[in-house]
C-alpha cells in the first residue's frame, strides 16, 4: 500500500467509525423515545425520555461529522439527516443490544446499564484519541452519560433487590440480554478504540452493582455479534420503517 | 456621562469571567490596528446580552456562558456558541435569536457556528446568572459542589447532591425527588420545609 492508499483507508475507518457510534446513539435513543407518555410513573417517564435526548445529541453530533468527512475526503453530499434517514439497515453499524425491543422496564433499564456502563469506559478512551473532533464529543458526552449510569445503576439495584416480581422481572432481562453484551468487546475492523481492553473495567462495575442488586452474572455462553459490520436482527428493519418514513414518502420535508 | 444599565452589566461579566471570548480572544492583546474590531465586539456583547434562552427567559447567553467566540471578518460576523447538553433543543432556536438580533441592529451577514470543546460546564455561568435563576425560582448550581461532584457521580448511588437551597424559603433541608427535570439540564427537588417542589440546576 503507497501512502495515499494508507491514509484513504484511514480516512474509512474514521467515517465508519463514526458512523457506528452515531447509529448506536440513535437507535438506542429512538427505542427509548417509544417510553414517551408510557413510563412506569411521571418522573421516570421523564428521566428516559431525558437520556433519549442526550443520546439523540450524541447521535447529531456523530453524524455531523461523519457527514463533513465524507463531503470532504469521499466527495459524497451527506448530512446528518442523509445519514440517519436514508441508509439501509445493511448500512447500520449499531450495536444489536441497541435495536433490542424495549420489553418491560426492567428490560429497559438493564439494557441502560449494560450500554451506558459501557459508554463510559469507551468515551474515556475516546478522550484521548488523536482525532480532535472524536475527543472533543467523547469529553462532551461523558458527562451526559455519567449521570445515565448512576440512574440506570440504582434502578438495577431497586428492582434486583426489590419485590418478589422486581427481581423475577430483572432475572429475566439479564437471561434476555447478556448474550448481546459480548459485541462491545469484539472489534470492528474500522475500530481504533482497543475495545477489548475495556472489558475487564466494566465486568467489575456491573458485577459491583449485581451484588448489590442481589443479581448474578451468567455463566459464559454464546455471545451474538454482527451488529457492528451491519448484519442485523429482524427488529432494525422495523424501527427504520418508522424512523425513515416521512423522509421516504416527502423527500427533502422540513418541520 | 451616566453608564446605562447594558454597560454596567457588561462590567459584571468583566469581572465574573471572560467564558464569552475565545482562548485567542483572551490571548490577544489589542493593539492600535485592532481598535475597530475591539468596538466592535464590545457592541455585540452588549446585543448579545439581549439574547435569552428560550427555556429559561430570565437568562441571557451570556449569563450561560455558551458565547465562546465573536469574530468579525470583513463585514461578517461569526458568533461561535457551545451546548449545554448535547442533545439541547434549545441550540438551534438560540442560533436563530443570535441572527435575528444581530440583523435588528443593522448586522446583516451572521455566521452562528458550533464547538463542543472545551465542553461547557455550569461553572462557566455568571454570578449574576446565578442570582438570576434563584430569584426565578431554580435553584442555581452548588458551587461547592460544582467542582468535583462529576468525578464523584459514580460513587454516590442513591445519594444526592448536598446543600441544596430551596429559591422559595432558602432552606437547605431538601429532597431529590428526580435527577432528571424538566429540562435535561434541571433535576426535580422538593422543599422539606416549605413543601414546594422546585427546579434545580444540576452542575455539569
Amino acid at each position: 500500500m503507497n501512502q495515499h492508499q494508507q491514509i484513504n483507508e484511514s480516512i474509512k475507518c474514521l467515517i465508519d467509525q463514526t458512523l457506528h457510534l452515531a447509529d448506536t446513539c440513535l437507535i438506542l435513543g429512538q427505542r427509548n423515545s417509544e417510553w414517551c407518555a408510557h413510563g412506569p410513573i411521571l418522573e421516570q417517564d421523564i428521566a428516559i425520555t431525558n437520556i433519549t435526548l442526550d443520546l439523540i445529541g450524541q447521535a447529531r453530533n456523530f453524524y455531523q461529522y461523519a457527514a463533513k468527512l465524507l463531503v470532504e475526503y469521499e466527495q459524497k453530499q451527506a448530512t446528518e439527516d442523509t445519514l440517519a434517514y436514508l441508509r439501509t439497515e445493511r448500512e447500520f453499524k449499531n450495536l444489536l443490544i441497541c435495536e433490542l425491543p424495549n420489553g418491560d422496564w426492567a428490560n429497559t433499564i438493564l439494557r441502560q446499564f449494560f450500554f451506558s456502563t459501557f459508554q463510559v469506559l469507551l468515551f474515556e478512551e475516546m478522550s484521548h484519541s488523536k482525532d480532535a473532533q472524536l475527543s472533543a464529543i467523547a469529553i462532551k458526552s461523558i458527562k451526559e452519560t455519567n449521570y445515565h449510569v448512576k440512574w440506570s445503576s440504582e434502578w438495577v439495584i431497586r428492582l434486583g433487590d426489590g419485590t418478589a416480581e422486581s427481581k423475577e422481572r430483572m432475572i429475566n432481562a439479564v437471561d434476555n440480554l447478556w448474550m448481546y453484551t459480548g459485541e462491545f468487546f469484539i472489534p470492528a475492523k474500522y475500530e481504533t478504540i482497543d475495545v477489548v481492553l475495556l472489558k475487564e473495567k466494566w465486568l467489575q462495575k456491573v458485577k459491583e452493582v449485581f451484588d448489590e442488586a442481589t443479581l448474578i452474572i451468567p455463566d459464559k455462553g454464546f455471545m451474538q455479534s454482527g451488529g457492528k459490520l451491519g448484519a442485523h436482527t429482524e427488529h432494525l428493519g422495523f424501527i427504520l420503517s418508522e424512523l425513515q418514513y416521512l423522509q421516504r414518502v416527502h423527500p427533502g420535508a422540513e418541520w | 456621562m451616566p453608564k446605562s444599565e447594558a454597560q454596567k452589566e457588561l462590567e459584571v461579566y468583566r469581572k465574573t469571567g471572560d467564558a464569552y471570548l475565545s482562548n485567542e480572544d483572551k490571548n490577544m492583546n489589542f493593539s492600535k490596528s485592532d481598535k475597530p474590531n475591539k468596538n466592535i465586539k464590545e457592541e455585540i456583547l452588549l446585543i448579545l446580552q439581549q439574547v435569552c434562552d428560550p427555556e429559561i427567559p430570565v437568562l441571557s447567553i451570556l449569563d450561560l456562558g455558551i458565547v465562546r467566540g465573536i469574530i468579525p471578518i470583513d463585514d461578517e460576523i461569526e458568533i461561535i456558541i457551545t451546548p449545554t447538553y448535547s442533545g439541547c433543543p434549545a441550540m438551534d432556536a438560540i442560533a436563530i435569536d443570535i441572527k435575528l438580533k444581530l440583523i435588528e441592529y443593522g448586522y446583516k451577514k451572521v455566521k452562528v457556528s458550533y464547538t463542543l470543546s472545551p465542553a461547557w460546564t455550569t461553572s462557566w455561568m455568571t454570578l449574576e446568572g446565578k442570582n438570576k435563576l434563584k430569584q426565578y425560582g431554580i435553584a442555581p448550581p452548588n458551587d461547592k459542589n460544582e467542582k468535583d461532584f462529576q468525578k464523584r457521580i459514580n460513587n454516590l448511588l442513591f445519594k444526592e447532591e448536598e446543600n441544596i437551597e430551596c429559591p422559595q424559603c432558602h432552606s437547605t433541608h431538601t429532597n431529590l425527588l428526580s435527577q432528571f427535570g424538566s429540562t435535561a439540564c434541571k433535576a426535580l427537588y422538593q422543599c422539606l420545609d416549605c413543601r414546594e417542589p422546585f427546579d434545580y440546576f444540576k452542575c455539569h
